[in-house]
């Protein structure tokens, strides 16, 4: 009892260190002390005051417009070309929402040309675009036939380069797909279950440390038909306030009362795990039957790394189970390319349900969920997805194998741990570059996303738009899967590219910056000295 | 050389305009309209100051030497 007083009361200090603002020694992690082993570094700079307000004053220019030409499309004066019911159903319920497609009728189609970009070719660090105009603004395109090709890849999840057809790495995917063939034709429980699962399985667990691993076709299905599998009603869920759509799917479909913390923020999940203790569940007073919380390894859109250390100590401390979405992660950071476990420099068995995709940084697809023995045993029964989905094909079993040997070092040769390194070098290039040059970037100082803030929605279409005239292919993203004042474009740094590459885009974002009045940070670090009109530099004496 | 400079600024200027107050994404002929109401509203602005404003200058000079100025002129004004 003494040792549990004076570990209560340890802790309590800690937890005091931690939440005082002005220990931010403690907070950013020092080299020997803290329950960070380096320094964590993440930054989401305010734009400047006028920033916002032309935000709000385009987007409200785009809604009055907005406004404008759906009048003119009831009145007649124009043929609408969305979807409408048919003059003998308007007398009954509406089958369309009119202010739901508001946004997509109005301004997403007039910028539609910079999504849904069809490719045809490898989405490796260039790429080759068809090329495609419209010639009614945006409501249908056609093909020219011609191909843009080299175009440089910037947007696409390829962190470390796996997504090759180099013929000496394909050759292993090619022999098992001579000996397989492509389809499995059957779920996992009947007769889909391949003696090339239960390899990639082993070396799954291998590679993470953990005791067992679970692989399932399909990275969104993975969240989605197993997180009802784990909790169901009368549990809590613990969701970040960003999570990706497959977790809320899957943590809706349980029936488990959810409630969501503020992004990456622990006092606000310590709170509500405080919370949950004491008052125990909504009207019976109950204890919760199980308490998850659902946080991810890297958050997509803002390019976080989830402050691990912290979430296991309270994790620990309130007894509650932890569930870790390492989609980007895995792969992308930690010193071998084994996640945010490794990052931290914790232990995976301290993280109850490991799960993670093979779409990001394996260039396959699929999906996997790690942990104890038991877990995994029993979701081989119980998951939906093992039970009715189609288990993964052979030739795409060949590649998660050959990519985790590869980094594993297993295939005799260094490669691995090269990709890794070198993704490292050029996340930490490109950052360093984009602060220097005075953009507004989100983000952790060691994660590959990077989003570049733009703000307003009329530099959307113009920054995607010219940096394809550049031969560069960029993702921009607005509302709705982001804040509608944040809109951005967001950078996936990958191990394939050369630092020519990055150079390429870096003055062709220089050059942009300048005529769009893109750089709004207040902050930027520049690495260029001051020029003096001296002919030399010598001191004086 | 420096009137390419001078167009190349004012260029400039309108393009940023256009990406400010989103008239990029319009399409040409609401770009006129929205062109031809901004010019109006400015206009107005413009012409409702240059009228306005010297008088309400002039009336708060006076206000303010009123205050500070001697006491017997201020009765005197005061009860014309």
């Amino acid at each position: 009892s003494r040792a549990a007083t004076e570990t209560a009361s340890l802790h309590a200090i800690a937890v005091w260190m931690l939440r005082n603002p002005y220990n931010r020694w403690m907070r950013n992690g020092i080299a020997n002390g803290g329950l960070y082993k380096r320094p964590f570094n993440e930054s989401f700079e305010q734009a400047p005051m006028y920033v916002a307000v032309f935000t709000y004053v385009g987007f409200a220019v785009g809604t009055i417009f907005g406004y404008m030409r759906d009048c003119i499309r009831t009145f007649g004066l124009e043929k609408c070309h969305h979807s409408a019911e048919r003059e003998e159903q308007k007398d009954f319920v509406p089958l369309y929402q009119d202010f739901e497609n508001f946004y997509t009728r109005n301004l997403y189609t007039r910028i539609r040309d910079n999504w849904n970009r069809p490719i045809c070719s490898a989405p490796g660090p260039q790429f080759d675009l068809m090329e495609r105009v419209s010639d009614d603004r945006n409501m249908t395109f056609r093909f020219t036939g011609r191909i843009i090709k080299n175009v440089i890849n910037i947007g696409s999840y390829n962190y470390l380069g796996f997504a090759e057809t180099e013929h000496n790495a394909m050759k292993r995917v090619g022999n098992e797909l001579q000996k397989y063939g492509l389809g499995i034709c059957s779920t996992r429980q009947e007769m889909g279950n391949l003696d090339k699962h239960v390899e990639l399985e082993n070396l799954l667990a291998e590679f993470l440390g953990v005791e067992a691993a679970l692989v399932f076709g399909m990275g969104f299905a993975t969240n989605s038909m197993n997180i009802p599998a784990l909790v169901g009603k009368g549990c809590l869920i613990l969701s970040d306030e960003l999570n990706h759509t497959s977790l809320i799917l899957g943590a809706r479909l349980s029936g488990a009362t959810i409630r969501v913390f503020k992004h990456n923020n622990v006092q606000s999940l310590e709170k509500l795990l405080r919370d949950a203790i004491v008052h125990g569940q909504p009207r019976s007073r109950r204890a919760w039957k199980k308490i998850l919380i659902l946080v991810e390894g890297i958050y997509s859109m803002e390019g976080s790394i989830v402050r691990l250390p912290e979430i296991v100590a309270l994790k620990k401390r309130y007894k509650a189970y932890l569930y870790l979405d390492e989609e980007h992660s895995i792969g992308a950071v930690g010193r071998t390319g084994r996640g945010v476990v490794e990052y931290f420099g914790m232990d995976p068995d301290d993280i109850d349900v490991l799960m993670g995709t093979f779409t990001k940084s394996f260039g396959a697809v699929g999906g996997y969920i790690a942990g104890k023995k038991e877990l995994v045993d029993y979701l081989r029964s119980h998951s939906h997805s093992a039970t009715y989905a189609n288990s993964v094909s052979p030739a795409v079993v060949e590649q998660i194998i050959r990519t985790i040997q590869c980094l594993m070092g297993l295939d005799g040769t260094t490669e691995g741990i090269q990709r890794v390194q070198q993704l490292e070098e050029n996340t930490r290039y490109f950052r360093k570059r984009l602060h220097e040059l005075g953009f507004i970037i989100y983000g952790n100082d060691d994660s590959p996303v990077v989003p570049l803030l733009l703000y307003m929605p009329g530099k959307l279409g113009a920054f995607a738009r010219r940096m394809l005239e550049k031969k560069i292919g960029v993702v921009v993203v607005g509302f709705p899967a982001t804040p509608i004042m944040e809109s951005r474009a967001r950078f996936c740094v990958s191990a394939a590219h050369t630092r020519e590459m990055l150079d390429t885009v870096l003055n062709a974002l220089d050059e942009l910056g300048d005529v769009m009045n893109l750089k709004y940070s207040r902050n930027s670090r520049s690495s260029r000295p001051e020029l003096y009109d001296e002919a030399s530099f010598e001191l004086e004496d | 050389m420096d009137i390419k400079h001078v167009k190349d600024y004012i260029y400039w200027l309108y393009y940023q305009y256009l990406l400010i107050t989103c008239s990029y994404v319009l399409e040409p002929w609401e770009q006129s309209m929205f062109h031809t109401i901004t010019v109006t509203v400015v206009a107005m602005v413009l012409y409702t100051a240059y009228v306005f404003i010297p008088i309400h200058i002039r009336l708060a000079l006076e206000f303010f030497s009123q205050m500070f100025g001697s006491q017997p002129e201020n009765m005197v004004s005061i009860m014309d």
